[in-house]
């Protein structure tokens, strides 16, 4: 482990964050299951398989339009677990909430948990709380860990992605990280992005009712777009392409990353996905997305081939390509 | 507003490479002096698609890769003194010093912030009068204005608690000095579109009139880069070794005067050290005497030291576009982008983070 | 070496402009660049507005375009 101490930058979800987890923890935790280091840890039971997954949240401010910490830890969570094809059994939600925490907040959140709930179709089954002093905990963190059944027949691993495969994203990319920073004040900027925070598990199912044999699927959160396609390239041993035209980015979103020099394709998203899918099912695949709410801007936007495996090409605007690296650190706002 | 230019923007590129393309004969070499050139003809794809015969090379034009480490650890050593709340752009934040770096330094306490504007350096400083606030002054012509006029309002203000740790050059005399070394064979510039918003056509003159070379004054956009090439090949077909605009919607011929004035009245030129070049003459600025008191580097009597440059670093040559991040050694085996050993892997437009992140081979 | 983005100017209050990049706003310092009415586009650097640009010139990219094209056209009717 290079570093001495932890930075920022370790927590950002790209390679920093990967160096991390690589050398200092599976160095004692591997096993065959961690290894994969998917969204969720898939379980083989006597019955149906199990997905099983965890995730913290510290985000800054608590709450943000779009959204807020609590319907953030239960979507997260969900969205891990959609990752795998699981449908979502049971939530646990841990707090660590500061002393002097307002209980008006609390509520507001804990009614926002249960608004997420629902439209994610599961249940908040076990929970934990904990006070620690003021100071040590910026208001309060929140962990939550969920368990979902995979059905019978559904094979989706970050490894699976075959040459001649599409592509998929159900919407533009950049709005929870971009609206999260907006709403932060920092940067001198004004105006308002909303968060795409949203629970996938209903379009995940409508897509395996239309194709049972989607490859992989991942949603694009710390680290971005860029980095779930290389993280996926890289397990899979495949190339991918992409075209820039393709994806899209909002005018909001556009231009505060134009103002600050940030690149969209690292934004964190929390209510996109990714799809690998069969190139004869994307079509199937892509109507039954769009027939969703989450899914209405849902397109194809590359494709998998056998050049170059481990990288991804961007095929740009006026037809050139370039490389799409993992996020480095963290983006710092530029002014060159 | 940019929505009518994207409808079209792939099949004009089309054209204009054509274009290009029937007009390179033989090898040609073009210079692009600024980081950003380098980082928008990487990211739009046009390095991919230009004709072979037609060669760019990166030129000194990124502020953090020149910037001396003695000047990093400088910052460094100034951000541990307890009441000192350092500010930088967020350009800085990972270079390597010799020891360190402010995103490390941060890492383990010490008051360092980013910001985006040299305003922001007033607010926090009339903010927090128990603190002194020390702004690491970066960048090129485009910035100091800006910084200029920030001085100034602090003045006006009465803030006596802000100070400027002064590190910024300017891109004329760099052109120069490369050019006198005549150890780079350039056949002619895409010259920084910016910098030129501000100092305008005429301190580049010498480039044509001195050294017979030409150099187009271009946009940072893909159409833009590629008309910015194309004219410079319609310069040599035609023979002719001129200082053209291309990015005329903000650049007028004499610049912007204020922005120039306001510069002048707060800094002056000075003999300074780049990264790689060495020193070159009149290439700093540094506060006039009038200012002095809000010089950090006089104020807080912390020295700057020299420092050599790491072992088996070529960031010297490549800066001087005499050699590629390919030719480096160190190129993506101890110097990687989590791991810089050198600057222009760190600088977000470096050459080497450029091609590393973008694609050496596309 | 330098991000300079274009945005329209909201409203002006003092030295200072409220400008719009798209639905982000900014308060950008009119100090370098005062010659700025509501309505205008600037191009803004680290919070500070350099340029005005003309609108009509901003829209169009290309000055040469017409040119380039007329030339493409003219050798592409050759080999036909």
């Amino acid at each position: 482990m290079k570093q001495s101490k932890i930075l920022l930058a370790h927590g950002a979800g790209g390679k920093l964050s990967h160096d991390l987890v690589k050398e200092l923890f599976l160095p004692f935790l591997e096993n065959d299951i961690l290894c994969t280091l998917d969204d969720s840890a898939i379980i083989p039971t006597e019955g149906p398989r199990l997905a099983f997954t965890t995730d913290s949240y510290v985000v800054k401010p608590l709450f943000f339009p779009g959204g807020d910490i609590g319907r953030l830890s239960i979507c997260g969570t969900v969205n891990d677990l959609a990752m795998a094809g699981a449908a979502p059994l049971g939530i646990s939600a841990s707090f660590i909430l500061e002393e002097g925490f307002p209980t008006q907040e609390l509520e507001r959140i804990i009614v926002s948990i249960q608004q997420a709930a629902r439209e994610a179709g599961v249940m908040v089954v076990a929970g934990d709380t904990k006070v620690v002093e003021r100071g040590a905990a910026e208001g309060l963190f929140i962990t939550t860990s969920g368990v979902g059944i995979i059905r019978e027949g559904v094979e989706i691993a970050g490894s699976h992605a075959l040459p001649g495969d599409s592509v998929i994203i159900n919407g533009p990319i950049g709005d929870h990280e971009a609206g999260v920073l907006l709403a932060r004040g920092e940067f001198s900027l004004k105006g308002e992005i909303e968060s795409d925070c949203a629970p996938l598990s209903g379009l995940v199912q409508a897509m395996l009712d239309a194709c049972s044999d989607i490859h992989v699927l991942r949603d694009p959160t710390r680290g971005g777009l860029a980095t779930v396609l290389w993280e996926i390239a890289n397990a899979s041993k495949v190339g991918v392409i992409v075209e820039e035209e393709r994806i899209k980015v909002k005018t909001e979103v556009r231009g505060m990353c134009d103002l600050l020099g940030f690149d969209p394709y690292y934004l964190a998203n929390e209510g996109k996905l990714v799809a690998f899918v069969p190139q004869q099912e994307a079509e199937r695949v892509l109507d039954a997305m769009k027939a969703d709410p989450l899914g209405r801007e849902s397109a194809v936007v590359g494709r998998v081939v056998d050049e170059n495996p481990g990288k991804v090409l961007l095929k740009t605007r006026i037809g050139g390509h370039r490389l799409l690296e993992p996020l480095s650190g963290e983006q710092f706002p530029r002014i060159c | 507003m940019n929505q009518r230019k994207r409808i079209h923007e792939g099949d004009r590129a089309s054209i204009m490479l054509k274009e290009i393309s029937a007009l390179v004969d033989g090898h040609i070499r073009l210079m692009e002096v600024c980081g950003t050139h380098t980082v928008s003809i990487f990211r739009s794809g046009i390095r991919s698609l230009l004709p072979k015969g037609l060669e760019l090379i990166s030129g000194p034009g990124c502020p953090v890769c020149v910037t001396p480490v003695g000047e990093i650890d400088r910052a460094i050593a100034l951000a541990q003194i307890q009441d000192v709340t350092l500010l930088t752009f967020g350009d800085l934040m990972r270079v390597p010093g010799t020891s360190s770096s402010l995103n490390q330094e941060r890492a383990v306490g010490r008051d360092i912030r980013v910001v985006t504007s040299p305003l922001d350096a007033l607010e926090i400083a009339q903010g927090e009068p128990q603190r002194r606030i020390i702004f690491f002054a970066v960048g090129f012509e485009t910035t100091s204005p800006a910084i200029a006029a920030a001085v100034r309002e602090a003045r006006r203000k009465r803030i006596a608690n802000l100070y400027l740790l002064c590190s910024q050059r300017l891109i004329p005399p760099a052109i120069r000095a490369l050019l006198s070394s005549r150890s780079v064979k350039i056949d002619g510039f895409i010259l920084p579109g910016h910098v030129s918003v501000i100092i305008g056509k005429t301190p580049y003159s010498f480039i044509a009139r001195e050294f017979s070379l030409m150099g187009v004054i271009t946009g940072f956009e893909a159409l833009d880069i590629l008309e910015g090439v194309y004219m410079l090949l319609r310069q040599k077909k035609e023979g002719r070794s001129e200082i053209e605009v291309q990015y005329t919607r903000v650049v007028k011929e004499e610049g912007n005067r204020l922005a120039l004035e306001i510069m002048e009245e707060v800094f002056e030129p000075f003999d300074a050290r780049w990264r790689g070049l060495g020193v070159i003459p009149e290439s700093g600025l540094t506060l006039r005497e009038e200012f002095k008191e809000m010089d950090a580097a006089l104020v807080f009597d912390i020295p700057y030291e020299d420092r050599k440059d790491p072992p088996g670093c070529l960031c010297g040559q490549i800066l001087q576009g005499l050699k590629r991040p390919l030719d480096c050694p160190l190129f993506d085996t101890r110097c990687t982008p989590e791991n810089p050993v050198g600057p222009c892997m760190v600088s977000s437009e470096g050459s080497c983070a450029a091609f590393h992140k973008y694609g050496a081979s596309t | 070496m330098c991000l300079g983005v274009p945005g329209k100017v909201a409203s002006i209050q003092g030295d200072c402009a409220e400008v719009d990049f798209g639905g982000i706003r900014r308060t950008v310092s009119l100090l370098i660049c005062p010659d700025v009415r509501e309505g205008d586009y600037v191009l803004v650097h680290v919070g500070f507005a350099i340029q005005r640009l003309d609108e009509e010139e901003a829209l169009e990219t290309l000055n040469l375009f017409e040119e380039i094209e007329r030339s493409y056209r003219e050798s592409t009717e050759e080999d036909t």
